[in-house]
């Protein structure tokens, strides 16, 4: 075997300490004793009972959204299709609170959509999983649109000479094909929605049950009680890591 | 453009970290830079360098003025405020955050600090404040006493509990026996405010002096509970400071009479 350049394996493992050491803090500090009993405290299930289920619709909406949009970037040629796809990825750059704002200024009582229709989405749950899919959906995009395109064209072709339907080449040849790319995207959805704290507190609030998420807690937990902070951290990272590591096995490694 | 192969969702994680490091990034407060020699003529009482102020959300319009006061009393000498919410703030000087001065919204979450052993010498009360209900200027929905914001179809914006605008929040609505359910526990009497300010409350319970800071978007409606639950603001300078010198005088000009005249100016009762 060959030698490994310490030049490159020096930043390797300080870039692994740098990753892992906040964890281990996170465990030295979690107070194991009464850990039991501050798990099985109401808030705590409310803020991640919240918070899974925040996140998986919010990960369904990306996924009926946001497959189409892919599908639409990767096949279709159309004028200002560079224009969309940067467009698609503004949400990846920019600071969630900003995002937060924005979805106010849209969807507020006084926004622009939000006094049309009279619809009321601060504050509540559904507003909650609006900033979620809002952050989320390019994530999910970006990955499906690079399925698509990573995928080989001949199938598609082959049967568009057989006489199926745009419709037809897509739910039965696209589709099966990327499928491990819509699960990679939907994981990485699902987590960006899960930690998902500067657009939610901007646009959604904070009412515990109702708009107050996992990382809301943490946030607010900090400054009163920072056990439970620790708590609900541990919780926040062993509930992704498990999915994370689940969903990986089963479909992401396909991808 | 996106014509990478097959890792490009392992890319797209590498994303997600940039995003994550930049969210940890925020609201983590300034990390000021206290002893930098100045580059001006010291002044005759010794005060140079960077002086940072960490101070409650309700200060910032009043402390903003106050420094250009001291900076133009200290030539070559800045001040840096970092604002927020007293209990963020008294947890980032537990966890180490170089400040100099920290100026609290309630005597709770000052006691955070000078239990930890953080304060130069025994904070001291330098204002008090009380609260109001900010509402729209035109005031659509009629309110005019506490109750009013458990009529039905009334949206109320609160700062959470552990806050002092939330605390003293709590009190003032315990003396008037209201029983409320607010849409929203915002993290800092501001952000409470701006709720209000968008449209998207129709009240909330602020301090008077943010009501009247932003006179114009708000209205600020007093009702006789608020006296049951004034908070005091204590000033400390800080045990740690960078720049102790800087923190004593800053403490000292915060309670000098031209301080507190402008302070009662902006709305706050003397202590």
């Amino acid at each position: 075997m060959r030698r490994i350049p310490p030049v490159l394996l020096l930043p390797a493992v300080l870039g692994l300490v740098f990753l892992v050491l906040p964890l281990v803090g996170l465990l030295v500090r979690t107070p194991w004793s009464d850990l039991a009993g501050r798990l099985s405290e109401p808030g705590v299930v409310t803020a991640l009972r919240l918070s899974l289920e925040t996140a998986t619709l919010a990960t369904a909406l990306c996924v009926v959204l946001g497959v189409p949009l892919a599908w639409l970037l990767a096949r279709v040629a159309f004028p200002g299709r560079r224009l969309v796809r940067a467009l698609v990825t503004v949400p990846l750059v920019l600071p969630p609170v900003v995002g937060g704002v924005a979805l106010l200024l849209v969807f507020g009582r006084r926004g622009l959509v939000g006094s049309w229709w009279g619809i009321q989405l601060p504050f509540t749950t559904a507003g909650v999983v609006v900033a979620e899919a809002f952050v989320a959906l390019p994530f999910l995009v970006v990955a499906v649109e690079g399925a698509l395109l990573a995928a080989d064209l001949r199938y598609e072709e082959a049967a568009v000479t057989l006489g199926a339907s745009r419709w037809t080449v897509f739910s039965r040849i696209t589709l099966p094909l990327v499928a491990p790319g819509v699960a990679a995207g939907a994981v990485l959805s699902w987590a960006r929605a899960l930690g998902e704290f500067g657009a939610t507190i901007t646009f959604a609030g904070n009412f515990p049950g109702r708009t107050q998420t996992m990382p809301l807690a943490v946030y607010l937990a900090l400054e009163t009680d920072s056990d439970a902070a620790i708590v609900l951290s541990l919780v926040l990272l062993a509930v992704s890591v498990a999915v994370l590591a689940g969903l990986r096995g089963r479909w992401v490694a396909a991808a | 453009m996106w014509k990478f192969e097959r890792p490009l969702w392992s890319r797209v994680g590498a994303a997600s970290l940039v995003l994550a490091l930049g969210l940890a990034g925020c609201g983590s407060g300034n990390g000021g830079s206290g002893g930098a020699a100045p580059s001006g003529s010291a002044s005759a009482d010794n005060v140079t360098g960077t002086v940072t102020v960490l101070a409650a959300a309700s200060l910032t319009e009043v402390f903003n003025s106050l420094g250009k006061t001291f900076e133009g009393a200290h030539p070559g000498v800045k001040v840096t405020f970092s604002y927020g919410g007293s209990s963020t703030l008294a947890q980032q000087i537990v966890n180490g955050a170089p400040a100099d001065v920290f100026a609290a919204a309630s005597p709770a979450t000052m006691k955070t600090v000078t239990d930890a052993g953080l304060a130069a010498g025994t904070p001291s009360v330098f204002v008090r404040n009380q609260l109001v209900i900010a509402v729209p200027p035109d005031n659509p929905k009629h309110i005019a006493v506490l109750a009013d914001l458990t009529k039905p179809g009334v949206k109320v914006a609160l700062c959470a509990e552990a806050v002092p605008c939330g605390a003293a929040a709590k009190t003032a609505l315990s003396a008037a026996g209201v029983s409320l359910t607010p849409v929203t526990l915002e993290q800092d009497v501001k952000a409470a405010l701006s709720k209000v300010e968008l449209g998207e409350v129709d009240a909330a319970l602020v301090y008077r002096t943010d009501a009247k800071s932003d006179s114009g978007k708000v209205t600020g409606v007093e009702f006789p509970e608020s006296a049951k639950a004034i908070n005091d603001y204590p000033i400390a300078a800080l045990k740690n400071a960078p720049n102790a010198t800087g923190a004593a005088a800053f403490v000292a000009f915060i309670k000098s009479a031209p301080a507190q005249t402008a302070l009662s100016r902006a709305g706050f009762q003397s202590p």
